[in-house]
């Protein structure tokens, strides 16, 4: 019992620890720089100094917290009971929940294939299990996290919300158009039979493990691109001049929407390394529509992701899929560019 | 005792492969060990997130890679 009391314990005694260090991240990052390291404020190498040193423990912190809460109540679902929400639900509705259920349910894309082919065997429409799959990966909490540490809510929520649109919209697209027969022919000739639906039973307590394993794996895996992010963010900060992306990636340029989601594509990083470079994009003169155009094409539709779906469906369906996938984002950063 | 390691070989399953060979060496038990990495095979399992620790033909670990300690006591029961 008291091992267990312990896993409770420990997150009750670090959560005042936290916010009072993210609480005095700015005036102790100021104190280092202008008084203990006595640089000059303003000049190039002080700022882009300045913008390191409080940028990565900042984004560090609000990322073991929020993966800690969210490992927390991921353990409440299970690819199991998702599917069990998701059958016999009408297209729509349907595609509405599975993107929601997307976000929350544990599901890396190397298990694409069985959960694919578990929705299948449950008789849930191909088009809602395409919303799951392109919700899942877009809208993962470490590109909420740094989206919501480097630009404000408003774009965070800007994100969540235009990913969740397209989810919703392409898995729709994809169930009107009947692609059954673009589905690889064995997948409907098997059979695997009914798994069973129950869950694992936790305490409290092992879903605090649950977090605590969900921080060692995921901050475990990101870090290094945070601080190459940032540190790449942190140079161009005080080096590249304002509107050096203006021309190409900014407002005016109607080509630079196309643009950023074919260059995007083919780019696989995770969130935490794209979304310090976008920032810096757009401080330097890219437009928010562009920007949120190249991040969901490199976050959101992955060639690995893609090969991997080739086991259960024919290379039409895949192109149909990322042509719909392309044409949803552009359309994204076109309505963004032209209302914001 | 027979023991399968359900994964198509992403990093997981190489992970989960790696950790429950250590604790058999370890604890010095009496096991086959077999990475199962055809999807139809794994299909037939009824898992639908991969790596998955299958002890005696039962699935006992899905959908994550657990600690050392965890599979020892898996394996304790089922031995």
């Amino acid at each position: 019992m008291r091992e267990y009391d312990k896993r409770i314990l420990v997150p009750l005694v670090l959560l005042p620890v936290w916010f009072l260090i993210y609480h005095f991240l700015q005036p102790m990052t100021d104190w280092f720089i202008d008084d203990y390291l006595g640089m000059t404020a303003g000049s190039h190498l002080t700022e882009a100094l300045r913008f390191f040193i409080f940028e990565v423990p900042k984004v560090l912190l609000l990322l073991t917290l929020i993966i800690f809460l969210v490992g927390i109540v991921r353990s409440y679902f299970s690819p199991e009971k998702t599917r069990k929400a998701l059958e016999g639900k009408s297209l729509f509705t349907g595609n509405v929940l599975a993107s929601m259920l997307g976000i929350v349910t544990p599901f890396c894309s190397c298990s694409a294939i069985p959960l694919f082919l578990g929705f299948v065997e449950a008789g849930i429409p191909i088009g809602v299990t395409f919303s799951f799959l392109i919700a899942s990966p877009m809208i993962n909490e470490v590109a909420v996290v740094l989206l919501f540490s480097m630009f404000g809510w408003k774009t965070a929520v800007i994100y969540i919300v235009s990913g969740l649109v397209i989810a919703i919209i392409a898995g729709w697209v994809i169930g009107r158009l009947n692609l059954r027969h673009w589905v690889q022919d064995w997948v409907y000739q098997s059979q695997f039979g009914n798994s069973d639906s129950e869950g694992e039973k936790l305490k409290f307590t092992d879903r605090i493990q649950y977090g605590y394993n969900a921080v060692k794996e995921i901050v475990g895996k990101v870090w290094i691109y945070v601080v190459l992010g940032i540190a790449v963010g942190a140079g161009a900060h005080g080096y590249v001049p304002a509107d050096f992306m203006a021309s190409l990636m900014g407002k005016s340029a109607w080509y630079s929407v196309p643009l950023s989601v074919i260059i995007g594509v083919p780019l696989y990083s995770n969130a935490a390394g794209i979304v310090p470079i976008v920032s810096v994009l757009i401080e330097k003169g890219a437009s928010l529509g562009t920007a949120l155009s190249f991040m969901m094409a490199v976050i959101g539709l992955s060639l690995p992701e893609m090969i991997i779906l080739k086991k259960v469906l024919k290379i039409q369906f895949i192109l149909t899929f990322a042509g719909i996938m392309a044409f949803g984002i552009m359309l994204i950063g076109f309505l963004f560019n032209a209302i914001m | 005792m027979e023991i399968k390691i359900l994964g198509t070989g992403c990093a997981k399953c190489k992970l989960l492969e790696k950790l429950t060979r250590e604790v058999v060496e370890k604890n010095g038990f009496q096991a086959t060990i077999t990475k199962v990495e055809d999807i139809t095979e794994i299909m037939k399992y009824h898992i639908m997130a991969t790596p998955a620790l299958v002890v005696n033909e039962k699935v006992e670990i899905k959908g994550r890679v657990p600690t050392g300690e965890e599979i020892l006591n898996v394996l304790l029961k089922c031995y």
